[in-house]
């Protein structure tokens, strides 16, 4: 799988709290939160987002609550794929569950810029900047991890 | 190689004879916990994927506690949802208004968790339980629903950082402040992915209530769990409150950290953490001039009887500065009927404070107390991001109960010491 799209680029410690503000959790309807995602960091994200966007950050990405609202928000914003130095555990379990594609990478969080062209193979885990021709390699996920995302999420992956 | 507290717990609700950090396993769960905003996801994901029971009804707590009492047609909506949930399920830990209380408060309060126990639960706090030397941490609304179902939850066992408390905490010094302390040390992310132990001979000055809310707070340095070794203290906390049987692990002499800090409680002063990150503290005597337009005294943190009481013998005989609205939010019905009983509400009414139910309201910006552009708020409880109490351009500082009290009375950051 394949996903290509511009850049939104965020700091440290981006918090579920701006990722989709507590005063909009009265809904869990996946449209209505991405109405209201990232507005208090970056009010013309709603606005400027595509489909098959990419949004890229630094340390410990989705901090703070569990709110699984927050990913929820990012994904039906349209956006294909997050990259991260970090990401806060309860995010990277939530994203995963919810399939929302992740990357941890370093390289790629300190390179990349807003605005960037940006390709990426999940399963090779190469990262292609397109705007400046460079590659990163994202850490591969564990096995375990593989077999959640395989089985469509977490719930799927659970007998019945 | 020995083990950790977390990890011997890990391993046994795992059923294995030992786990090592970075090891993927599959653990029992002792108790599965939801609330009114995490909730209805879970039940959505529950019913969507085909699940017909749950697991155990003794074994799961719904607690209705961040939009409630009801504070829009939208979040009645979503507490009925939850209601009919738990009606059809029949499930034994369901709090509705009237009963609930902040959730993390109320939990240990009914004795639902105790030592050893493995807990998960779908509010990022759920790691307080530490507090109890249980193993408990914070998910989302989808491993809340696999937890429901199955009675299981994956984990990465997680290495740690052992805290070794020694030394007695001078006056006014409570768990608020150590705690915030050690986030401005080591960072919001100084514990990503570990656990945070807590141990030694500076335990024994530290009350429950104190230990709550350290364990609380956890999260705040990205832990996946603050944990406590079990003690007299913790003994006799639980007596009376939970009756079963229950484990208490002690890390192996040879365990292995990723760190070990020595932190002597004699040196910890009154702190704070200034807008917008949990890790931005400072000793409250190098603020200088900070107004505030509201102090919140309450929360899963802080919203405990001990920390009323220590809000009440600050404010007694006080009362709090002109346009500094002060809300007092005890976190369960017991810690209101004592605090009324033992009249620190009298006292709080006298200082020109309002009481509320028990909500986490405030905290999150959800509703009771909510900040206008360009305000500030002294606040008692965790997290103080961008727009967390209401405007993205309004401020939360975070403090203990005598801090945040004695900054209402004065009407900006400072501390009782500084009072008459």
């Amino acid at each position: 799988m394949i996903a290509k799209g511009k850049v939104h680029k965020y700091m440290d410690n981006v918090d579920t709290d701006v990722i989709i503000p507590a005063r909009y959790l009265n809904s869990s309807v996946p449209s209505e939160l991405a109405e209201h995602c990232m507005e208090d960091i970056d009010a013309d994200f709603t606005k400027n987002v595509k489909d098959g966007d990419i949004m890229v950050a630094h340390n410990n990405f989705g901090c703070g609550s569990s709110r699984e609202h927050a990913p929820i928000a990012i994904k039906a914003s349209g956006i294909s794929c997050v990259i991260a130095a970090t990401f806060a555990r309860i995010f990277y379990r939530n994203a995963i569950n919810i399939g929302l594609p992740i990357l941890e990478c370093r390289e790629a969080s300190e390179k990349i810029e807003a605005g960037d062209e940006v390709e990426v193979d999940f399963n090779t885990g190469v990262i292609k900047n397109l705007t400046k021709n460079e590659s990163y390699q994202a850490e591969p996920f564990p096995d375990f991890i593989n077999e959640i995302i395989a089985a469509n999420g977490l719930l799927n992956s659970i007998k019945k | 190689m020995g083990m950790t507290q977390t990890q011997k717990i890990l391993a046994a609700h795992a059923g294995l004879p030992e786990v090592k950090a970075g090891q993927l396993i599959r653990a029992k769960l002792d108790m599965v916990l939801g609330n009114d905003v995490t909730t209805p996801v879970a039940i959505t994901a529950f019913r969507e994927h085909g699940f017909s029971s749950v697991f155990d009804k003794d074994k799961i707590s719904i607690v209705m506690d961040h939009f409630t009492p009801n504070k829009d047609i939208k979040s009645a909506e979503h507490c009925k949802y939850i209601r009919e949930f738990a009606i059809e399920h029949d499930i034994t830990n369901f709090y509705d208004v009237g009963e609930m209380g902040v959730e993390h408060a109320l939990l240990p309060e009914r004795g639902l968790v105790a030592s050893g126990e493995v807990i998960i639960g779908a509010d990022s706090h759920t790691c307080t339980y530490g507090a109890l030397g249980a193993f408990s941490t914070g998910v989302g609304s989808t491993d809340m629903a696999a937890g429901m179902a199955s009675g299981e939850a994956w984990f990465k066992v997680p290495s740690a950082l052992k805290f070794n408390l020694t030394g007695k905490p001078s006056k006014w010094i409570s768990g608020k402040d150590i705690i915030l302390h050690i986030i401005g040390m080591i960072g919001v992310d100084g514990a990503l992915y570990k656990s945070m132990e807590f141990s030694g001979d500076g335990l024994k000055y530290l009350s429950m209530d104190d230990r709550l809310s350290m364990a609380n707070m956890a999260i705040e340095a990205g832990g996946k769990n603050g944990i406590f070794e079990v003690d007299d203290v913790t003994r006799e906390y639980m007596k009376g409150r939970v009756d079963r049987d229950y484990v208490e692990y002690t890390a192996d002499a040879d365990a292995e950290y990723d760190a070990v800090y020595d932190i002597d409680l004699s040196k910890i002063k009154m702190t704070v953490a200034l807008p917008h990150l949990p890790e931005n503290t400072k000793p409250v005597d190098e603020v200088k001039d900070m107004k505030i337009d509201q102090c919140v005294i309450g929360s899963c943190t802080n919203g405990r009887l001990e920390d009323l009481r220590k809000a009440a013998e600050v404010l007694k005989g006080r009362h709090i500065a002109k346009h500094c609205r002060t809300l007092i939010i005890p976190a369960t019905q017991q810690i209101y009927r004592d605090a009324m009983k033992e009249g620190l509400f009298d006292i709080f009414l006298d200082a020109g404070c309002a009481i509320s139910t028990p909500t986490c309201g405030p905290c999150l910006g959800g509703h009771m107390g909510i900040l206008a552009k360009g305000e500030r708020s002294i606040s008692t409880t965790n997290r103080n991001f961008v727009g967390r109490m209401g405007h993205p351009e309004s401020e939360v500082i975070l403090a203990s109960p005598v801090v945040a009290a004695a900054s209402a009375v004065l009407g900006r950051v400072g501390s009782p010491d500084e009072l008459d």
